[in-house]
């Protein structure tokens, strides 16, 4: 088989698989699944590496450092912001260590309100 | 290249798409970004381990740069301000993949032409890198400037606007044509400044509210850059990385366009073709009714059955953590609560949620648009908090308005709304909201937090 059709295959298989995975998302996760789907494009590290390291000119050097930098920023910053935002998703018994934390009162109490009635799907309904 | 490392790339490319699916879930979601981020990091490993690089210390230093630089960032950054550090870190990626294509340009012209090995179609899609990285950087910078307000947040139109982006965009691609049949590196760098043009031209028109969905658009257009850039450096890492972003980033785009009632290109050309996707943003003087916190507590203490509707007013006022004592307290007292979560609450898909977890909200509280609309009929006080265009009427009743077709949460079917704002300026997309003016309809002004605190005492001493 052709290289280039080989490579065709992949696209066109990979199109289809990251429609499939994300397909039932829900909309309270889409600000996540943006940001994480952000951070692995931010895998052009891995290309700015790789032309840097075979680079012999001064000129192109300089340019493949700058894009490894923009390319780390976009990677790692990505990653760590979006742990950082579903670390809120996880509910954590321990009291919050913020700036400023809630009055004591209500710290971690996780049975509150009025029961969820049986009555509605309790809030992961998919995104139609 | 050895076999072992295209099984390293094999794996690392398997681990995008486990990401991908556990990020889908709110339970796996933090596992899948914790097996995105360990491929991506074992990928860009492997090639210190198997090939010869030349300037590995500045390669090295480069990279702790650009990690100390993110990882700062990415923990400074408050949850409000997420949507333009998505976009800021969106746009570096976009910028990065135009440098590379730049750089393996360069690269590739030796061998290039008559008994050269390189194919038009790797030309191509080193031209489709540059071309569409420096849009996407160009147009997240705006973006950002637009949510950070370092500039206004309405469309930017210009006489000439249209044509000068048209113009743009046929030089862009003319020369995007030159790069595969005379390739140089003068026509590279050109494109790369073509590319950075229209990409502002692109987003300058687009009005505040929309700006997520472009967000999203652009990641979707980084993605494929990325893409395009694997299959010329022949890296299948790149290559499943870019288009799994690419292809899910344009179908989340098409999802959060439909939650808006929107299509995607009447979102980015509607400015452009005269009717401005903002409406007037007047001050109306109708009458209206305000009353005091004391007066709103009695409303919801007494009420069985309380909906929240909250906005980004809420989050501006970094008033979530009072708001979720509120509603401690009113259960405690019996009164059934939720929050009515519309799909694009916040300044983002699903930021509202991020926003509300953050103040530990219990996640079953949170109840999304479609599975609650039906309740407000049954529903005693809805408390509106910082919102307004997602409960405003005229979204299904006047066939002209700008939001006009975008699902709304059914507020105006409850007995009694409560709005907090701060004032009667309108909302994200500046027109009137009718729901203000209804006889059920009580005010309530102030800041959101100090409002929220007064009613919080005030519901106390009932």
């Amino acid at each position: 088989m052709d290289q280039a059709v080989v490579w065709l295959t992949i696209f066109v298989l990979s199109v289809f698989v990251g429609i499939e995975v994300i397909s039932k998302v829900s909309s309270t996760l889409h600000t996540p699944l943006m940001s994480g789907a952000n951070a692995i494009h931010g895998i052009i590290l891995l290309g700015a590496v790789l032309v840097t390291g075979a680079t012999t000119s001064t000129v192109w050097l300089v340019v493949g450092l700058v894009a490894i930098v923009l390319a780390a920023v976009n990677m790692v910053g990505g990653f760590v912001v979006t742990d950082r935002m579903l670390q809120m998703f996880v509910r954590k018994r321990k009291p919050p260590t913020k700036e400023d934390p809630p009055p004591a009162t209500s710290s971690a109490a996780p049975t509150r309100g009025a029961p969820a009635p049986a009555d509605r799907p309790t809030g992961s309904g998919g995104a139609a | 290249m050895p076999t072992w490392v295209q099984l390293v790339y094999l794996a690392c490319a398997v681990c995008f798409i486990l990401a991908l699916k556990g990020l889908s879930g709110p339970r796996t979601a933090r596992t899948g970004n914790i097996i995105g981020a360990v491929g991506a990091v074992v990928a860009v490993i492997t090639p210190f381990v198997y090939l010869d690089l030349h300037h590995v210390p500045l390669i090295l230093l480069a990279i702790a740069v650009g990690t100390a630089a993110g990882v700062v960032g990415a923990r400074r950054v408050q949850m409000t301000q997420m949507p333009q550090m998505v976009a800021l870190f969106n746009g570096v990626g976009g910028g990065a993949a135009a440098l590379v294509a730049l750089s393996e340009l360069h690269e590739l012209l030796p061998r290039t032409g008559d008994g050269g090995d390189v194919g038009w179609f790797t030309l191509a899609a080193t031209a489709f890198t540059i071309l569409v990285g420096s849009v996407s950087f160009a147009g997240s910078v705006i973006t950002f400037a637009k949510l950070q307000e370092l500039m206004t947040s309405r469309p930017v139109v210009f006489p000439g606007l249209p044509i000068v982006f048209g113009a743009g965009l046929v030089a862009a691609v003319v020369l995007a044509v030159l790069t595969v049949t005379s390739p140089a590196i003068w026509i590279g760098v050109v494109l790369a400044l073509l590319g950075l043009l229209v990409g502002v031209l692109l987003v300058l028109p687009v009005g505040g509210a929309d700006v997520p969905i472009v967000i999203s658009l652009l990641n979707a257009f980084t993605g494929l850059t990325v893409a395009a850039g694997g299959y010329v450096l022949s890296n299948v890492v790149l290559l499943v990385g870019g288009t799994l972003v690419g292809a899910s980033g344009t179908f989340l785009t098409l999802l959060m366009a439909r939650a808006m009632g929107r299509s995607v290109s009447n979102i980015l050309f509607g400015a452009l073709r005269g009717g401005s996707t903002l409406g007037a943003g007047t001050v109306s003087d109708r009458p209206v009714r305000s009353a005091g916190p004391e007066d709103v507590a009695i409303l919801l203490g007494y009420a069985d059955r309380v909906i929240i509707v909250p906005g980004y007013g809420l989050a501006v006022a970094q008033a979530q953590h009072t708001l979720r004592e509120l509603v401690d307290v009113l259960g405690e007292r019996g009164t059934r609560v939720d929050y009515a979560i519309h799909p694009v609450a916040g300044r983002m898909p699903g930021h509202m949620n991020v926003l509300l977890a953050e103040a530990q909200v219990p996640y079953e509280q949170l109840v999304e648009m479609d599975d609650i609309n039906g309740e407000f009929k049954h529903t005693d006080v809805v408390l509106v908090v910082g919102a307004n265009d997602v409960v405003n009427p005229a979204a299904k009743t006047t066939p002209g308005a700008p939001i006009y077709g975008m699902p709304i949460l059914n507020a105006d079917e409850a007995q009694q709304v409560v709005f907090m704002k701060r004032s009667m300026r309108p909302g994200f997309a500046g027109i009137e909201n009718e729901l203000l003016f209804d006889a059920r309809t009580t005010l309530l002004f102030g800041d959101a937090k100090e409002m929220l605190g007064k009613l919080l005492n005030a519901v106390k001493t009932l």
